[in-house]
C-alpha cells in the first residue's frame, strides 16, 4: 500500500511577487510581471522581454560564507524555501531531528559559469576565481546550498529535467515518499534570470518579440502569440506522509494524488501530442479519478506557436467532452522555465485556496486547437478542489502532477 | 607605500570583504580565526590581496602566513611600489 503524500508548506519568489500574499494578489488581480529590458539589445539578443525580479539582499540574514557559494538562483530558492518551512511549521530544531530530504529542479548556472570563465581568460590565474565559483557553476548549485544552509540530512539531489525541472522533483520526492524512503521532502525548482542564461535560448528564436506590449507579449493559446517571455526566481513546496503530516499536527494544505510522466522519444525542440497525452493520462489514471472531478487545469502552455497547439490537442484528446477551466500562468510570469513545474503548482494552490481562476492573459483569439478548450481570458471567481498541472522540456521530457485540495 | 598605509588598505578590504569590523583586524590575531573563514575562505583572501597589489602569493608560501603581521609582512616584502 503507497503511502499517501501531502503538501504542508509553499514559498514562492517570482516576477508576480516576493512571498505568497503578494503573489496571491498579482494573480487575483491579473497582473504580468513582463518587462523589456534595452540592454540585452545590446547584447545582440532579438528579444528584449523578461520578467522582472529583484536579487533579494540576503546580507544581514546569512553569513558572507554563506551566501559566497550561493548563484543568482540561490538567492531566489532560500528565499522561497525558508518562507516554505515557516508555513509548514518546520524548525531547525524539528529538521535536525529527522532526515529530510532536498529535491530541487534546476538546469544551469549560466552566469556564474561565464563570470568564472571570464576571470580565468583575464587574469590567467585560477586563485583569482575565488572560493565560490566552483559551488555557484554546478548544475546542482541550489540543492547543495539549501541542505547545507537548511541543515537537511535526506536525500540530497537535484533534478535537470528542462522545462520540467520543478515538476519531476515534486513527482519524484512524492515516490520517494510513497516508497518509505523519505518521510518529508523539500521540493522545488529555481531559474536564474540573466542575459547569460537565455542568450543561447534567444538566439533559436523562440522569444516574443512583441516588444512594443511587453504586458502582451506572454500571451499562450492565442492566436496571435509569437514566442515566449523568460522568466524566473525559485518556488518551494513541502511535501511528507499524510501520517507525518498528522502526527505532528501541521495543516495539511492539499494531497499529491497523481504523477505521470513520458519522454517523447522525438525531436529535441519540438513537441508532439502523443508524449504529453500519455503523461497526462498516466497521472488521472494513477490518481485513480474520475476525470470530471479535475476543476483547472495549469497549463504548460509557454506562448509558443507550435507548443501551445499540441499541448491543446493533447488536452482535448485526454478530457473529451469535460471542460475545466484552463490557463496558463506564464501569460503572466513569462516563462520560468526549470523553476515553472514547482511554482506553477504553488499558483495553482493559491487559486485552489483562495477559490478563484487567474485569466489566461492576452487569450483574444482563439486558434484552431484552442478553441476547443475553456480558456478564460478574465479571472473566474469559483471554488475547485483538484487541479492538474502540466510541465514539459525540452528533449521531450513531460511531467503532470494532479493535487487535490484538503480542507 | 607606507606600511601603516598597507596595513590600512588591507584592513579596510578585509573587512568589506569579510563583514567585520576593521577594528578586530589586530597584528598578532590568527587569519583565519578572526575572518572565520576556512581554507575555502583563505582562497578568497589571497585573491582579495593578489587584486589589491598585484603579487602573487603561492600556496606553499601560505604556511607561512598564519596572523595579520604575517601577511603584513609578506605584502610588505613583495609589492613593488613601495
Amino acid at each position: 500500500m503507497k503511502r499517501r503524500v501531502v503538501i504542508t508548506g509553499m514559498g514562492i519568489y517570482s516576477c508576480l511577487g516576493k512571498n505568497l500574499e503578494e503573489v496571491c494578489k498579482s494573480l487575483y488581480e491579473g497582473k504580468s510581471g513582463i518587462v523589456l529590458d534595452p540592454s540585452r539589445r545590446e547584447l545582440g539578443f532579438r528579444s528584449g522581454l523578461t520578467a522582472h525580479l529583484e536579487m533579494p539582499n540576503l546580507k544581514g540574514i546569512l553569513s558572507r560564507n554563506q551566501r559566497v557559494y550561493m548563484a543568482e538562483q540561490c538567492h531566489y530558492a532560500y528565499v522561497a524555501t525558508a518562507e516554505a518551512l515557516k508555513n509548514a511549521k518546520m524548525d531547525p530544531d524539528w529538521l535536525a531531528a529527522r532526515e529530510v530530504g532536498l529535491l530541487y529542479g534546476n538546469d544551469s548556472s549560466a552566469a556564474a559559469v561565464m563570470k568564472s570563465i571570464d576571470t580565468m581568460r583575464d587574469k590567467r590565474d585560477t586563485t583569482m576565481i575565488g572560493s565560490g565559483a566552483i559551488f555557484q557553476s554546478m548544475n546542482s548549485t541550489v540543492s547543495m546550498n539549501l541542505s547545507c544552509i537548511f541543515k537537511l540530512r535526506g536525500i540530497n539531489l537535484t533534478i535537470s529535467g528542462a522545462c520540467a525541472s520543478g515538476s519531476h522533483a515534486i513527482g519524484l520526492g512524492r515516490m520517494l515518499i510513497q516508497s518509505g524512503l523519505q518521510e518529508c521532502v523539500v521540493c522545488g525548482g529555481a531559474q536564474e534570470v540573466n542575459p547569460c542564461s537565455i542568450g543561447s535560448f534567444d538566439g533559436i528564436n523562440a522569444f516574443s518579440i512583441r516588444e512594443s506590449e511587453p504586458c502582451k507579449a506572454s500571451r499562450p493559446f492565442d492566436r496571435d502569440r509569437d514566442g515566449l517571455v523568460p522568466g524566473g526566481g525559485a518556488a518551494t513546496v513541502v511535501i511528507e506522509s499524510y501520517e507525518s503530516a498528522v502526527k505532528r499536527g501541521a495543516d495539511v494544505l492539499a494531497e499529491i494524488t497523481g504523477y505521470g510522466f513520458s519522454s517523447n522519444g522525438d525531436h529535441i525542440s519540438v513537441p508532439n501530442v502523443d508524449g504529453p497525452s500519455r503523461s497526462l493520462q498516466m497521472a488521472i489514471s494513477e490518481a485513480g479519478i474520475d476525470i470530471r472531478d479535475i476543476g483547472y487545469v495549469n497549463a504548460h502552455a509557454t506562448s509558443t506557436p507550435v507548443g501551445d497547439a499540441n499541448e491543446a490537442k493533447a488536452i482535448a484528446n485526454v478530457f473529451g467532452s469535460h471542460r475545466p477551466e484552463i490557463t496558463s500562468t506564464k501569460s503572466m510570469t513569462g516563462h520560468e522555465m526549470w523553476m515553472a513545474g514547482a511554482s506553477e503548482i504553488v499558483y495553482s494552490m493559491l487559486m485552489m485556496k483562495n477559490g478563484f481562476i487567474a485569466p489566461n492573459l492576452n487569450f483574444e483569439n482563439p486558434d484552431e486547437d484552442s478553441g476547443k478548450l475553456n480558456i478564460p481570458a478574465v479571472r473566474v471567481n469559483r471554488n475547485f478542489d483538484t487541479f492538474l498541472s502540466n510541465s514539459f522540456g525540452f528533449g521531450g521530457t513531460n511531467s503532470t502532477l494532479i493535487v487535490k485540495n484538503i480542507k | 607605500m607606507e606600511k601603516t598605509k598597507l596595513i590600512d588598505r588591507v584592513n579596510g578590504a578585509l573587512a568589506e570583504e569579510f563583514e567585520i569590523e576593521a577594528s578586530m583586524l589586530v597584528p598578532g590575531a590568527n587569519i583565519k580565526d578572526t575572518l572565520d573563514i576556512d581554507s575555502l575562505g583563505l582562497v578568497d583572501m589571497v585573491a582579495l590581496v593578489e587584486s589589491l597589489f598585484g603579487i602573487k602569493i603561492q600556496a606553499h608560501e601560505m604556511a607561512g602566513i598564519l596572523t595579520f603581521e604575517n601577511l603584513y609582512d609578506y605584502i610588505y616584502n613583495n609589492v613593488k611600489d613601495k
